[in-house]
């Protein structure tokens, strides 16, 4: 199947007063046509600006600084202001953290919903409104009719980001990217957020870029799951392959020390330090202070993603020959 | 329970309303009447020394004003917290307070928060010794500190430093060590994990049991996570709309879950085994805590409910696996084993 988004060597930069931060370097990856592609890793990683510069909503002083973004084979990263506007809920929708603030809490959802089915299609205002209610029955909402006209406030966080979610599908994109859209949410409340993103975009043939700290989540709604680590992928594969059998010491440490529900072990596996921080990524592998098979190799020359059986790692320990 | 000696804390009939009326003048104009909430109501538990009991649930379920209340944060509004014999709702001022005081210590959720960023660590961390003026002597004040920060996997250099030079588990790190420096007996730890990443929350995990071990302190653990509950607690209670569904040891918990409320939050956790696996999501959400349901507060959502659950209010009662369920259904033998139906919406 033909890549419906393609990110080649993707780099981000906020240029400073004391130099250039590379948050985001030399990221490929694509995701096909109906596909839900996770991304994971800790806070800094990236994950959440690779994200934005995909929609277009990096904010300056960051910006990419090298690689190209394809959407169905057209190039988007460099489109002019009013050019990727126009993609931008049409062909990408976007859903994030946390529900309150990407509402505005001025109009109705009803009237937020019209207004964004308005922008990018050529329906009437009272088809618009069908158009409107149709979705958040659609999205779960009880008494869409009634609910249509209330406002933000007067809904809660589950419900606020079923709207959010009515607001991203509702001219069908191609692609939505989900941001940590079930992190604000108790655990109940998660478990139908997650369920409706997965029926909503199998019914429609989206496909997601799911980006989270949270490795349960990916692995219910995933397909294929991407690890980030300092502005890195480590590792891209089929989830499973990821979860069960990490290749990259870093995921392999990572699954470990997540508690597990049906797991009575009686210490967590533990990656000792933390993550660098941006102006101090070591030189060669990004992870290798941290690395517990860390060689010579690691500590001068940065590894590219290598196969490693069913996933992909960049990580020398994978270089054949 | 009987058999055991004297529990280090008991909590019984505990009950924190707060008023969230609107001021007087509205409610005389608008005649509104007054509005209480109940984020505790009527809750009883005990932790014996060297245990850890976990407090589960939802937001808004009241399991952070329990820790408050605990630690004397907030008085209560009826109930008592007998602490090691002596009931805290009884103690009058701060003189009375402080030998508890010193004994029980509490860690916040947000480690950028709860450390003034305007001092150094070593200020932080010495603070409760001078508070409480354990230890005589500067020089001996440093070198506790330097032994704490060693306890807590810091370096005695770091005192110098400033909260903002450290990471969010580093500062965890400094929390835990203040925490300690009154060697406190119980600790009462509201999130501790929460606003930290996986592999650095595995860190804490790891050194919160660490020091248990070598300390035998005894710890009330708040969180919403079932999974990290499930690998630091003994004991685990659920919490719904400021009453406990359940509580029980870890294992009968997780295993042989009775109450609705737990079989729903145990079904619904997204788990890394459980990929590409079917699940019923619970329909609906937890209510306003300012009107509650009549009767239990679970019977909108839940599968079993019917006409006794909504008018009148179950009582905690002991099952045979020894956990305590506060279930109509339950104590019927209503709900049948397996998976749970789907709740109505």
């Amino acid at each position: 199947m033909a890549a419906l988004l393609e990110v080649e060597h993707l780099r981000i930069e906020f240029p400073t007063r004391r130099g250039t931060l590379v948050a985001v370097d030399d990221v490929s990856f694509s995701i096909d046509e109906g596909e839900v592609l996770g991304v994971v890793g800790e806070s800094g990683a990236g994950k959440s600006l690779t994200g934005t510069a995909i929609i277009g909503l990096l904010e300056p002083p960051g910006r990419v600084a090298a690689g190209e973004i394809r959407l169905m084979g057209r190039r988007i990263d460099d489109l002019p202001y009013e050019e990727i506007r126009k993609i931008r809920g049409k062909q990408i929708g976007a859903v994030f953290q946390d529900p309150l603030t990407s509402l505005n809490p001025l109009y109705s959802v009803g009237r937020q919903l019209i207004e964004t089915i308005q922008t990018h299609t050529d329906l009437s205002p009272t088809q618009a409104r069908t158009r409107a209610l149709e979705l958040l029955q659609e999205v779960g909402i009880p008494a869409a009719e009634r609910r249509v006209d209330h406002y933000p406030h007067q809904f809660s966080g589950g419900m606020r980001q079923r709207v959010v979610i009515a607001l991203a599908l509702c001219v069908n994109p191609k692609l939505v990217i989900a941001d940590e859209p079930t992190t604000a949410l108790d655990v109940s409340i998660q478990a139908q957020i997650i369920a409706l993103l997965k029926r909503l975009c199998r019914d429609h043939g989206t496909a997601i870029m799911l980006i989270t700290h949270d490795m349960g989540v990916i692995a219910e709604t995933a397909d294929r799951v991407a690890v980030m680590y300092a502005g890195r992928i480590a590792e891209i594969g089929p989830v499973r392959s990821v979860i069960k059998e990490a290749k990259h010491p870093y995921s392999h440490g990572l699954m470990g020390s997540i508690p597990k529900i049906n797991d009575t072990k009686e210490r967590l596996d533990q990656i000792e330090g933390s993550m660098p921080r941006l102006t101090e990524i070591p030189p060669g592998c990004a992870f290798n202070p941290r690395c517990p098979h860390v060689f010579e190799r690691c500590r001068v020359e940065r590894p590219e993603l290598l196969d490693a059986g069913a996933t992909r790692a960049s990580c020398w320990l994978y270089a054949h020959g | 329970m009987a058999e055991s000696p004297r529990p280090l804390v008991k909590v019984s009939g505990l009950a924190r309303y707060f008023d969230v009326s609107a001021p007087w003048l509205n409610r005389v104009l608008d005649g509104q009447p007054r509005l209480i909430l109940r984020a505790v109501d009527g809750l009883d538990f005990e932790i014996s020394k060297g245990e850890t009991l976990a407090l589960v649930g939802e937001s808004g379920c009241g399991k952070s004003t329990v820790a408050r209340l605990v630690v004397g944060l907030y008085r209560p509004s009826t109930g008592s917290i007998v602490f090691d014999g002596v009931d805290m709702a009884g103690l009058g001022g701060r003189a009375e307070m402080a030998p508890i005081r010193r004994r029980l210590q509490m860690i916040f959720q947000d480690p950028y928060a709860s450390l003034n960023p305007r001092w150094r660590v070593s200020a932080i961390v010495s603070e409760p010794i001078r508070a409480f003026r354990l230890i005589e002597g500067e020089s001996k004040i440093v070198e506790r500190v330097g032994q704490l920060l060693r306890q807590v996997g810091l370096s005695p250099v770091d005192g110098e430093k400033y909260p903002h030079e450290f990471s969010g588990g580093q500062r965890q790190r400094i929390s835990i060590a203040r925490a300690l420096s009154s060697q406190p007996e119980f600790l009462v730890c509201d999130e501790p994990t929460s606003a930290l990443d996986v592999s650095v929350q595995a860190q804490i995990l790891n050194l919160m049991k660490d020091l248990q071990r070598q300390l035998g302190l005894t710890y009330l653990f708040i969180s919403h996570n079932l999974a990290v509950v499930r690998h630091i607690a003994d004991r685990v209670g659920v919490m719904y709309l400021g009453r406990l569904a359940e509580i029980g040891p870890k294992t009968t918990l997780f295993t042989l879950p009775r109450h609705p409320y737990t079989r729903m939050l145990l079904d619904t956790i997204p788990d890394l085994d459980m990929t590409g696996c079917k699940r019923t999501p619970v329909a609906g959400e937890v209510p306003n805590p300012i009107n509650p349901p009549s009767g239990c507060a679970f019977h909108p959502r839940c599968p079993f409910a019917n006409d006794r659950c909504k008018t009148e209010r179950p009582e905690p009662k002991a099952n045979e696996t020894g956990s305590i369920t506060a279930c109509h259904a339950v104590e019927e033998g209503r709900p049948p084993a397996g998976p749970l139906p789907a709740a109505a919406a």
